[in-house]
C-alpha cells in the first residue's frame, strides 16, 4: 500500500526526507519554545500563556476557527498553543534594527551560522529502523537522510561549528556584554567538548572488534544496544541500553550536553542577570528567533544523538528492541514488519525520547541556578575531564580483557 | 555584640559531587510541576480586597441624597501631589439644602497624580471623601484619567451613616436649640 514511495527515484526520496526533517525540526524548535514557558510555568505553580486566540479574518482564520471549536479550542488556547503563532508572526513581521555600531557584515552572517549547523547535522542522525530486503536477505535498515560511517563524527564536527556563530555574534555586535558572552561561550565550548567526546569513545570500543571494519556509525551504536552488529552477537547484552554497562560515559555525555547547549546550569553565554542577554543582546526580531531556534535544534540533536548511544535509540524499553515490539505486534497487525508501518513506530518511539529529554532540559533549567564561570571551567577541565579520562580506561581495559 | 563564630563543615564528597542536591532540587520542582497553580485569573476573578485598603478617591453622599463634601478645600490643600483641583459654589436658596450654604462646583481628582496617601480622606471634616475598593484606573487619554465630579459620586455611591448633622443643626436653629 505504500511501495509507490519506494519506487521514486532516491534523489526525490531523500529531497522530501529532507524538506520533511526540515519542516519537522522548524515548528518542533518553535513549540519547545513554547513548551519552556509552559513547564517553567507549572514548575512555578503558574498557569502560563493561556489567553491567545486566533482572530477570524486574515491569514490566521483557520487556527481561529479551531480556537472555536468547543473543548478542543478551549483546551488549546490554554495550552497556549495560539501563542506559538502569535510569538512567530511577531518575530517575523516587527521591525529588525541593525544598530549603527555593529559589523553590519558579520552581523547578519551570525545568525544564519547558527542556523546551518543546527539543522545540518540532522542529516546524520538516524531516526527509526525497518526491515529491507537487500541481497534476499531481510536485514534491518536505518532511516536516515545520510547513513554514512562517520555519523557521530559528523554529529560533533558539525554541531560544534555552531561555536562560531556565537564568537561571530558577539564580536561583531561591538558590545562589551555580547563580546564577554561570546568569549565565555567559545571558552566553555572547547572545555567540555573535549569530554563530550572522549565519553562516547567506550561506546565505539565496544562495537570496533579490533581488526575488523571500523564504524562510528549512529544506527550501529543502536544496533549494539539491540545485541546485534554486523551479524556478531552479543547475547549477554541483548536488548540493553547503553546507560546500563555505562552509566559514567552517559552522565558525562549529558552534563557536557548541557554545556554544549548553553543550557542552564551552564548558559555562560547567556548569563542575562550578569551580560543583559550574552552574545545576542543587540539582536532582535527575526535575527534573534533564529538563535533561539538554533539552541532549541541544538538541543533536539543533542539529545538524540545521546538517546542513540546510551538510551536505545528507537527501542520502546530496555530489553525490548523494536524488532521485537514488531515482531509481537504482527500477532495482531498484519503490515506490522511493512517498511513504513515499522519505520513510523520507529520514528514516533524515538520522537517520544527526544521530547522527554527535552523536557528534561527544561526540567533542570527551572531547578538550578547558574554556575559561576570559574566553577563551569573547574568542573570541565578538573572534574569531567580527568573522569571521562578515566572511564576511557576503565573500559579499554575491560574490553580487551572481555573480548580476548 | 558578641561575634559568633560559625563553624564552616567541610562538605561531603556527596555534596561536592552535587548529584544527591540536583536530584533532591528536580524532586522539589517536579512536586510543583503537578501541583495546582495559585495565579489568580485576574480579569475574571478579582482578588479579594482587604479591610482598609486605599484605593481610588471618591465622593460620598449622605443616606438623604445630599452631597457631604461642604467644599472646604482642606483635601485639595491637603493633597501632596496636588491631584484635587475643587471649585467652591453656593447652594441656592430654593435648594433644600440650603441651609449647608456651600458645596462643590467642581470637583476633579487627577488619577494620573493621585498617589493613594488617602490624607484628603484624613483630612476631610466632613467624611465626605473616601479611598474605597476601586483599584483599577486606565484610559486611552490624560483627559479619561481625570475624575470628575459626576464620577467621583458614581464611584463614591452613599455613606450609611446617621450623623446628618447639617439636618440636625437645622432643626435646631429653628426649634431653638431645644434638644
Ligand atoms: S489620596 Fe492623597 S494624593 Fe490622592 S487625592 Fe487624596 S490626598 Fe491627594
Ligand atoms: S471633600 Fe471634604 S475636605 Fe475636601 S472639600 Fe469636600 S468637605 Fe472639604
Amino acid at each position: 500500500m505504500f511501495d509507490f514511495y519506494f519506487h521514486l527515484p532516491l534523489i526525490v526520496r531523500l529531497v522530501l526526507q529532507a524538506i520533511a526533517v526540515i519542516l519537522f525540526m522548524f515548528p518542533v524548535a518553535a513549540a519547545c519554545s513554547m513548551a519552556e514557558r509552559k513547564v517553567c510555568a507549572w514548575i512555578q505553580n503558574r498557569p502560563g500563556p493561556n489567553r491567545t486566540i486566533a482572530p477570524i479574518g486574515g491569514l490566521l482564520t483557520p487556527l481561529g476557527i479551531v480556537g472555536r471549536i468547543p473543548f478542543l479550542g478551549p483546551f488549546l488556547q490554554q495550552m497556549g498553543i495560539f501563542q506559538l503563532a502569535a510569538d512567530g508572526g511577531k518575530f517575523t513581521f516587527k521591525e529588525d534594527p541593525v544598530p549603527a555600531h555593529v559589523n553590519k557584515f558579520y552581523f547578519i552572517l551570525a545568525p544564519i551560522v547558527a542556523m546551518i549547523p543546527a539543522l545540518t547535522t540532522v542529516a546524520v542522525v538516524p531516526v527509526g529502523a525497518y526491515y529491507a530486503v537487500v541481497n534476499g536477505q531481510t536485514i534491518l535498515q536505518p532511516i536516515v537522510l545520510a547513513n554514512v560511517d562517520i555519523g557521530l563524527l559528523a554529529v560533533f564536527a558539525v554541531s560544534s561549528l555552531g561555536v562560531y556563530a556565537v564568537i561571530l555574534a558577539g564580536w561583531a555586535s561591538n558590545s562589551k556584554y555580547a563580546f564577554l558572552g561570546g568569549v565565555r561561550a567559545s571558552a566553555q565550548l572547547v572545555s567540555y567538548e573535549l569530554a563530550m567526546t572522549l565519553s562516547v569513545l567506550p561506546s565505539f570500543l565496544w562495537m570496533n572488534k579490533p581488526g575488523g571494519q571500523g564504524t562510528l556509525s549512529l544506527f550501529d551504536a543502536v544496533q549494539m544496544q539491540n545485541g546485534v552488529w554486523h551479524g556478531f552477537s552479543m547475547a549477554s547484552l541483548h536488548g540493553m541500553w547503553g546507560v546500563f554497562y555505562m552509566p559514567i560515559s552517559a552522565f558525562i555525555f549529558l552534563v557536557a550536553l548541557f554545556a554544549e547547549t548553553n543550557r542552564a546550569p551552564f548558559d555562560m553565554a547567556e548569563a542575562e542577570s550578569e551580560l543583559v542577554a550574552g552574545f545576542h543582546t543587540e539582536y532582535g526580531a527575526f535575527k534573534w528567533s533564529l538563535f533561539f531556534l538554533a539552541e532549541y535544534c541544538h538541543m533536539i540533536i543533542g539529545s538524540a544523538v545521546c538517546i542513540l548511544l546510551f538510551f536505545g535509540g528507537w527501542n520502546i524499553l530496555p530489553w525490548i528492541p523494536l524488532t521485537t515490539l514488531i515482531d509481537w505486534l504482527s500477532h495482531f497487525i498484519p503490515f506490522a514488519a511493512h517498511p513504513l508501518f515499522m519505520g513510523l513506530v520507529g520514528i514516533g518511539i524515538f520522537v517520544g525520547k527526544v521530547f522527554s529529554f527535552i523536557f528534561f532540559f527544561m526540567w533542570v533549567r527551572w531547578t538550578l541556578p547558574r554556575f559561576r564561570y570559574d566553577q563551569v571551567m573547574h568542573l570541565g577541565w578538573k572534574k569531567l575531564l580527568p573522569l571521562s579520562i578515566a572511564n576511557l580506561i576503565f573500559y579499554t581495559l575491560g574490553i580487551a580483557l572481555l573480548q580476548k | 555584640m558578641a561575634v559568633i563564630q560559625v563553624e564552616r563543615k567541610p562538605l561531603t564528597f556527596a555534596e561536592r559531587t552535587y548529584i544527591p542536591q540536583i536530584i533532591g532540587g528536580l524532586w522539589v520542582t517536579l512536586k510543583h510541576f503537578f501541583q495546582p497553580t495559585v495565579t489568580l485569573q485576574y480579569p475574571e476573578q478579582r482578588p479579594e480586597i482587604p479591610k482598609g485598603y486605599r484605593g481610588v478617591p471618591t465622593l460620598v453622599k449622605d443616606p438623604n441624597g445630599r452631597e457631604k463634601c461642604v467644599s472646604c478645600q482642606l483635601c485639595e490643600f491637603v493633597c501632596p501631589p496636588k491631584a484635587i483641583r475643587i471649585t467652591p459654589g453656593e447652594i441656592s436658596a430654593e435648594s433644600d439644602n440650603a441651609h449647608v450654604e456651600k458645596g462643590p462646583q467642581a470637583f476633579d481628582i487627577d488619577m494620573l497624580r493621585c498617589i493613594y496617601c488617602g490624607l484628603c480622606q484624613e483630612v476631610c471634616p466632613e467624611e465626605a471623601i473616601f479611598l474605597q475598593n476601586q483599584f483599577s484606573m486606565s484610559g486611552y487619554t490624560r483627559a479619561e484619567m481625570v475624575n470628575n465630579k459626576e464620577r467621583l459620586y458614581e464611584l463614591g455611591g452613599t455613606l450609611p451613616d446617621e450623623h446628618l448633622k447639617w439636618d440636625k443643626k437645622k432643626t435646631a436653629e429653628e426649634h431653638g436649640n431645644a434638644h
